[in-house]
């Protein structure tokens, strides 16, 4: 009797297994780390929105197979962590790709592991340049601090302005900045009166602002990811008469992204950015997918610079998929898609063959009040920007 | 000249902030020995309380202060009469962490839940903006108005915990519970009252330092260190301890920005260390107000 009852319990456990296994094939995995909860929240909000959008615009099959998106929440950065993630992604879940990564330790940290078990991972943000260096299965969809500075010094020399302050968060992105904007611009024959790296936990800038004052500069080059401490920074260079006295504000766009423009409010306004994209972006695909974003969540208060990042990502991860047939192979998948050239909502697009990091048009934005609502408005366009950092760069 | 003057002004307008907010933990520290970790997610409370009131219901300024102190102070004295009651004095001091650090992660996640993550700001009115010279430095008219904000609290206080029955009261409650029921006070009123004091302190530094602090539902986490540095540099439960400890400490951390700015907030835990070795207890250590 027991023995009858254990060899039925044991079929229905293997059909369970094949069964499963059955629905399984056809399916390929993606991992995406990103920070779901905790201060950053609204980053992995974006990444998850923006693949649904690209699903529902094209898709969720690619040659028969379903692409399923397998998302872990890292909510801040936490190279262990990250690690720890990727590694349950690879081996429990079976993914066959990784992606997301908003801090560049998290992305940095999963190197060994995508060598080893090759795998493209495709990075949607973090942004110091050295990242793809460290293994050549990374491929990189969003920008880097170096893109964005080297047209935005190159402009500011333009504008007759000799004597510039650099303020930067004492990190890693803030400290690329700081140097791709201070070689370049002095290269420009330009000068870097005052170098200051602010602590990234700051909260009071008016001593920073007190200095740069004091330091004669016509203009300011100001770096900060974006989120609370951008809005004690643009206050405080208002309030502190920096801008009543006719200092130019400068900047990557992570400053201006569009979430903060509400609470920003004023402060904001005439501040002069460089970046790979606007919610406003003239184009009809950035309307399209401006629109459909809209229609599945309701709002567009969300859409920002990460939103395109992970937008496409994914078409870079569809593009994978087809040229693998399926299978996973993290060389042949990156192989494919070097040189590769498309247009996104942001505009054209290419992987560069060698940094495996898109090449692409940088916009020269002012932030400015427009239908009663602060937005990004693009005033001049940098085409063909590579990673100025990239290795050569250096 | 010009440096020291702005390290001065912009130290104490910092320092003034740190205070507002501190002043309020120290009171219920020192007064009901009761360590409230979930003061800095009071502070937040309050300011999205004013954020909203203030952008979404285009209430003015003043009112949206007075709303955030007021409903801050009314939803937080249930948790009084049912949590905290059962973690005053100092004989459990694990629950008491334990309590109140986790009644922070609980209004974090509902003010992630209800405001989203993103930055609020508590509009200021065309009064307190532009700028105020003062010789040879303009400050900014919000910070003047914190710094005599300030200084009306510090009095205030002073008056009430010292020149008053209440204060009087409190005190003996405080010293001898058993002793001051027996003398017909009404002691767990007046824990009541003391904790909605502290509660309001909090609300209205919070509110008042949203350009300073800016807000987020991570404030709660993140300045609570800064609070507890203040109290521990203070000595619970002391006002001009805590307006002490406020102030230099702010000076400090600013001083350090003007002149060394990438040695980040080095200067601010060297100075905790220091000014702890020399006053484990704090600058006014035994003082009940």
């Amino acid at each position: 009797m027991s023995g009858t009852l254990r060899s039925t319990l044991l079929g229905a456990v293997f059909t369970i297994a094949l069964g499963t296994g059955a629905a399984w094939a056809g399916t390929i995995k993606v991992g995406v780390v990103a920070p779901f909860s905790g201060p950053f929240a609204t980053v992995g909000k974006t990444f998850k929105e923006a693949i649904e959008v690209y699903q529902a615009q094209h898709g969720k099959t690619v040659g028969g197979d379903t692409v399923e998106f397998i998302y872990k929440d890292l909510d801040q950065a936490n190279p262990a962590q990250s690690k720890a993630l990727a590694q349950e992604l690879i081996v429990k879940e079976k993914v066959g790709y990784l992606a997301g990564f908003f801090f560049t330790p998290d992305a940095l940290a999963v190197a060994p592991l995508i060598d080893e078990a090759n795998i493209p991972c495709v990075i949607f943000n973090a942004a110091t340049s050295a990242i793809t260096e460290k293994s050549p299965r990374y491929v990189r969809t969003s920008f880097t601090l170096w893109q964005n500075t080297v047209p935005l010094a190159q402009y500011v020399a333009k504008q007759g302005v000799t004597k510039v302050a650099t303020a930067v968060s004492d990190y890693g992105p803030g400290i690329d900045g700081e140097t791709a904007f201070k070689k370049t611009f002095e290269g420009e024959g330009g000068r870097v009166v005052d170098s200051i790296r602010m602590p990234l936990k700051s909260t009071d800038f008016a001593p920073f602002m007190q200095r740069i004052k004091d330091s004669g500069a016509q203009a300011i080059y100001a770096f900060l990811p974006a989120g609370p401490t951008t809005l004690a920074f643009a206050k405080a260079f208002n309030d502190t008469g920096l801008k009543a006295k006719g200092v130019k504000f400068y900047g990557p766009g992570d400053i201006t992204q569009e979430p903060d423009l509400p609470a920003l409010g004023d402060a904001a306004d005439g501040i002069v950015t460089t970046f790979n994209y606007s919610q406003v972006h003239d184009s009809d695909l950035n309307r399209a997918f401006v629109a459909k974003h809209k229609e599945l969540f309701g709002s567009t208060d969300t859409v920002t610079f990460t939103s395109v990042g992970a937008y496409d990502g994914t078409h870079v991860i569809y593009k994978m998929i087809e040229a693998t047939g399926g299978k996973s192979d993290g060389l042949k998948a990156v192989d494919a898609v070097k040189g590769m050239t498309w247009e996104s909502p942001r505009g054209p697009l290419k992987i560069d063959p060698e940094s495996r990091h898109v090449t692409q048009t940088i916009y020269l934005r002012v932030t400015e009040p427009k239908n009663g609502k602060l937005q990004n408005t693009e005033i001049a366009a940098f085409p063909n920007q590579p990673d100025y950092g990239f290795k050569a760069g250096k | 000249m010009e440096t020291v003057f702005g390290i001065a002004v912009d130290g104490v307008a910092y320092g003034m902030i740190l205070f507002i907010i501190s002043v309020g933990l120290s009171v219920t520290l020192g007064l009901m020995r009761v360590v409230n970790l979930a003061h800095g997610a009071f502070a937040m409370a309050a300011g999205y309380v004013a954020s909203y009131a203030a952008q979404d219901m285009g209430l003015p300024y003043g009112l949206a202060l007075v709303a955030a102190v007021l409903l801050t102070v009314a939803a937080t004295l249930p948790l009084e009469k049912l949590l905290y009651r059962r973690i005053y004095g100092s004989a459990n001091e694990l629950a008491q962490v334990l309590l109140t650090i986790g009644l922070t992660f609980v209004i974090v996640a509902t003010i992630n839940y209800l405001f989203g993550p993103t930055l609020k700001r508590v509009p200021l009115p065309e009064m307190l903006t532009g700028t105020l010279n003062l010789g040879p430095k303009s400050i900014p008219i919000h910070r003047a108005f914190v710094i005599g904000m300030g200084a009306v609290t510090i009095l205030a206080l002073w008056w009430l915990l010292e020149r008053t029955s209440f204060g009087i009261r409190l005190r003996a409650a405080v010293d001898d519970p058993a002793m001051a029921a027996a003398l017909g006070i009404r002691t767990e009123r007046l824990y009541m009252a003391t904790f909605a004091l502290g509660t309001g302190l909090a609300a209205m530094g919070g509110v008042l330092g949203a350009e300073l602090l800016p807000l987020e539902p991570y404030y709660a986490i993140r300045y609570i260190v800064l609070f507890l540095a203040v109290v521990a540099v203070g000595g619970a439960g002391s006002i001009f301890g805590s307006a002490m400890a406020a102030l230099t400490l702010g000076v400090i951390d600013t001083a350090g920005k003007y002149l060394i700015p990438n040695f980040g907030e080095f200067f601010f835990y060297a100075a905790l260390i220091l000014i702890l070795f020399r006053w484990p207890h704090g600058f006014f250590q035994g003082r009940s107000a």
